[in-house]
């Protein structure tokens, strides 16, 4: 269903603070100036046990000035909606850059800022996919659905508790700088999630299992059954509960994974979408989440996984979190790919970091999380592609003698560098002679980066492509999370080191 | 509210006026910030903000109960108040129940500067800073070392005012800095961090010779496997490790059987003895050069706060005294859930009673073990045995017989903090620390070094 900008953000005076904005920024000598206005509602639902748990309804609003000036960044922002106080928050952020260049000049540098080109993108409108925006749907309304699917869940035997919750995003996004590019956006996506809790008091044993439904760049609609099968998920989750309860604890050992996209979509997001992003491999991230074993002089040499690896960056698929028409910079959403059958083809780029590199073009990675925060290079959707001819998830699985199944997402930790990682998931199955024969408890992988790619046997067919993601990707300082998805089909890695749990809690 | 329109407390009180609900209560913030950031010896961003937001909590009783509505709304002009009012008692006609739901606080006395403007930060704080910081880079590039790091500093003014009467405002400052020493070709790496109330205290010169003698310690590389070794935990490490404790010490959810501090058999391990030293952790929000909101002020409600105790006096809480867990937190919900004591989370987190030795003592008195500099990427693993999984970071050290004699790669490390003082062998002095890994949520905290004889290094990184 199309839609059109809110028309209460289109009323706000979007132009006219940008224009004071842009002029004042003119004026006192900026090279470059962009405007951002933004409006950035954020709803979350809690229930606990199918009570209500706690709710927000959270509206930021804002806009921000960013200014190249004397060859220094600076950057300001303001909510006091006058021209006045956007002129004078332009001449906060040349204020910064001033300082920024009392810095530099003590620091005997004589580095500058420069962005690479991008055509100007005059007047133009983006709107993401999705039919029913979720605001529009009454509160009783959620907070009916999620108390009905908790109390599905906590009448089924086993179930002690039940987690729910829902997030809800509204952005609306106007950008406009001194090259003349003007854009209006609007997103909307969503995320809910329930976690069954079983406890047997006697032992003290308790675990959980929660739904693997992914966030997505949609509707209400999500919840009503498009583009996932709620009723089939929920209704498997007591008894994947019970089962897991019963579960063996893993031998700790090498075995053959097949990972389900469920899981490895955050392996993705770990060791390819952050070490492929360009400002953290040259050390702009160095002293907080760290720097890339995938520096720049690897580009093009560096042999990342197996031939069968071939991963994209992408803002442009549909329904995908990091999904858009237009940046923080002004530059055009884009695809272009990061792995090439296996090696180090591509890197996630803002104008600056594009320019400093000797790239033409930014591949439009720059984005702030609101109005109060600079722009930073981000994520893309950065995905695995399917094999076109490759298996489904059950003839992986048929073709493992010694393995696991991988499901669910959980528990995730990888080095400054991205090498060496360590995951857990909601639900591992144990593979004996290619059939699935039962659920394992207490597993956790480890391995190197390159190690654990370069093991990938086998890549699933499109059939088995699903686009996970997070809405809460932590970046750059001061702190911004970001939404990001990942797309992958089902894979085979061979000889992976899994961890028993309660053998490394000394148990 | 615009400048045109009016003060905090003014806009507080004139929501409460607006209110038409059985209860509310209302939250003005104010914040001001101001950060540098810098790479390679030179800056990179850079930034000072504004920011209001006003947060309506409704209360609606009815015949199942009270519910709440929760809305908050960023830069509300004086038009907008009333629909602002009305959303969030809308929210709260649509909610249902709440669960947590309990009589507004009442009889707490009014903040004597509850009408005062908001206290402001602007980029003047760094104002002597940021040239030492520039004459930092320059003797760095001149000494062979790359500085990377962050400087920031924040004041917020909360204006709280509820419908049964109370006034009260808390001013925030929070100030960070992170420095991080590379040499050139990114193989050895140091840092520190400190937390500051106004960058008076904080001294990037001292702070880059300090790095430079840990990056000299790196100049002989030794290579070790995983494995568990005698561990000297530095007071960042201890804080990153037990805020994630503290972060998972809800007494209702300990009360469900589903915590590290559950009973087999039902209940909580409140009154067992975590530790045979005799170490207590503790919050006050009195706490010297750690001070933080004497009230609750909470804009959601979760599983260790509640909007409907918003204004609720704070005090001084006892976690673990003497080596044994005195204490989970809850909310007056919980508490009466649980049949615990009223113990609501405070914004600081200290730990004492250890012995008077400094870290470098304990370097002095190891025989054989491994210094670490500070945590990272920490995240639960299993929730049974509160078993954390991360990374050393930024210089693992080799000390024997009592000096420090090079660096170790680094490692992936599997403990629980819970185990990690049952195993601890030795705390020395509290010092105020900034917790690396948890800093953009929790920057208030004072700890000792341990020493943990078996500390659990999983796997080697070959991360730098």
């Amino acid at each position: 269903m199309p839609h059109e900008v809110d028309q209460s953000f289109l009323a706000l005076p979007l132009r006219a603070l940008a224009d004071a904005a842009l002029a004042r920024a003119r004026a006192l000598g900026a090279a470059h100036a962009d405007f951002r206005f933004e409006r950035v509602r954020s709803a979350a639902w809690r229930l606990r046990d199918a009570k209500p748990a706690g709710s927000s309804d959270t509206t930021d609003l804002g806009y921000a000035v960013r200014v190249v000036h004397g060859g220094t960044w600076g950057f300001a922002s303001g909510v006091d909606l006058t021209m006045d106080a956007a002129a004078k928050v332009a001449g906060q952020a040349v204020a910064m850059a001033k300082l920024s260049a009392q810095v530099i000049k003590a620091a005997g540098s004589d580095e500058r800022v420069e962005l690479a080109d991008e055509p100007v993108h005059a007047e133009k409108t983006w709107i993401s996919s999705y039919d029913i925006d979720p605001f529009s749907v009454p509160d009783e309304e959620k907070s009916g659905l999620l108390a009905d699917w908790s109390s599905r869940l906590l009448a089924a035997d086993g179930v002690n508790h039940v987690d729910a919750s829902l997030l809800t995003v509204h952005e609306n996004k106007f950008y406009a700088d001194t090259a003349g590019t003007v854009t209006t956006q609007q997103r909307v996506r969503l995320h809910p999630q329930l976690t069954a809790v079983a406890v047997d008091e006697s032992s003290g044993e308790f675990d959980s299992m929660r739904t693997i439904a992914p966030p997505v760049g949609r509707g209400w609609e999500y919840l009503m059954g498009t583009g996932w099968d709620w009723e089939s998920e929920l209704g498997r989750i007591p008894e994947l509960l019970a089962e897991k309860m019963r579960a063996p604890s893993v031998e700790a050992g090498v075995y053959d994974l097949v990972v389900d996209p469920s899981n490895l979509w955050l392996t993705i997001h770990e060791s390819i979408g952050h070490a492929t992003e360009l400002d953290r491999a040259l050390g702009y991230e160095a002293a907080y989440a760290g720097t890339s074993f995938a520096t720049f002089d690897q580009l093009g040499k560096l042999r990342y996984g197996s031939e069968l690896m071939n991963v994209t960056g992408d803002r442009t698929a549909e329904h995908g979190l990091a999904t858009i028409g237009y940046d923080d910079e002004g530059v055009a959403g884009q695809s272009w790919d990061l792995v090439k059958d296996g090696t180090l083809v591509g890197y996630q780029l803002d104008r600056r970091i594009a320019k400093l590199t000797g790239f033409e073009r930014s591949n439009g990675c720059a984005y702030a999380d609101s109005p109060g925060h600079v722009p930073v290079q981000r994520m893309a959707n950065v995905s695995l592609q399917p094999d076109p001819a490759g298996m489904s998830t059950e003839d992986l699985i048929g073709s493992v003698d010694r393995g696991i199944y991988v499901v669910g997402d959980r528990s995730w930790s990888i080095d400054m560098q991205r090498y060496n990682f360590q995951f857990t998931g909601q639900r591992f199955f144990r593979i004996e002679n290619g059939r699935i024969t039962g659920q394992l408890r207490d597993v956790a992988y480890q391995a190197t980066t390159t190690d654990f790619w370069g093991s990938m046997a086998a890549v699933g067919g499109p059939g088995t492509y699903v686009l996970g993601g997070a809405f809460n990707c932590g970046k750059a300082q001061p702190g911004q999370v970001a939404a990001v998805s990942h797309g992958c089909p089902s894979a085979l890695f061979k000889g992976v080191n899994i961890l028993n749990t309660t053998q490394e809690a000394g148990r | 509210m615009s400048a045109r329109t009016n003060k905090p407390h003014e806009v507080v009180e004139r929501a409460l006026e607006l209110s038409r609900a059985d209860g509310c209560v209302v939250i003005a913030d104010e914040q001001s910030t101001a950060n540098l950031r810098w790479a390679g010896n030179a800056l990179t961003t850079n930034g000072v903000t504004r920011g209001r937001t006003l947060t309506v909590i409704a209360t609606v009783d009815g015949r199942a109960g009270t519910a709440s509505g929760v809305v908050s709304r960023a830069a509300v002009t004086a038009d907008e108040l009333e629909p602002l009012v009305r959303a969030a008692e809308a929210a709260a006609r649509g909610a249902g129940p709440a669960e947590d739901a309990q009589p507004l606080v009442t009889g707490v006395a009014e903040s004597p500067d509850f009408t005062d403007a908001p206290a402001e930060t602007s980029s003047a704080v760094f104002a002597d800073f940021a040239p030492a910081l520039g004459e930092s880079f320059a003797r760095a590039r001149a000494g062979g070392r790359e500085l990377y790091g962050f400087a920031n500093h924040e004041l917020v003014s909360s204006y709280l005012g509820t419908s049964t009467g109370l006034r009260l405002r808390h001013d925030q400052p929070n100030g960070t800095l992170e420095l991080n020493a590379k040499s050139p070709d990114r193989k050895r790496s140091a840092w520190a961090g400190r937390s500051t109330r106004d960058f008076k205290d904080v001294d990037p010169a001292s702070l880059d010779a300090e790095l430079a003698v840990r990056l000299g310690w790196a100049e002989r590389r030794v290579e070790l496997p995983a494995g568990r070794y005698e561990t000297l935990l530095p007071p960042t490490a201890v804080a990153d490790l037990l805020i994630y404790q503290m972060w998972s010490a809800a007494a209702r959810d300990a009360a469900e059987g589903r915590t590290v501090f559950s009973k087999p058999g039902g209940g909580t391990r409140l009154g067992e003895k975590l530790t045979e030293l005799p170490l207590t952790l503790r919050s006050d929000p009195n706490e010297p050069g750690l001070e933080s909101a004497p009230f609750v002020l909470t804009h959601s409600s979760g599983d260790t706060a509640s909007v409907f105790d918003n204004g609720l006096p704070l005090a001084a809480t006892d976690w673990v005294r003497e080596g044994e867990l005195a204490h989970l937190s809850t909310t007056r919900h919980s508490a009466g859930l649980t049949g615990l004591p009223v113990a609501p989370t405070i914004d600081n987190l200290i730990l004492d009673g250890g012995a008077d030795r400094s870290l470098e003592e304990m370097v002095a008195s190891t025989e054989r073990g491994l210094l670490l500099t500070c945590l990272w990427y920490i995240r639960e693993v299993d929730p049974a045995t509160l078993l954390l999984t991360g990374l050393t970071r930024d210089g693992v050290y080799l000390v024997e017989n009592g000096q420090v004699t090079g660096e170790v790669n680094n490692f992936r490390f599997n403990e629980s903090p819970v185990d990690l003082l049952g195993r601890a062998v030795e705390a020395g002095r509290t010092e105020k620390t900034l917790p690396r890994e948890w800093s953009d949520w929790f920057t208030r905290a004072a700890m000792p070094a341990l020493r943990i004889p078996d500390f659990n290094m999983s796997s080697v990184s070959q991360g730098v």
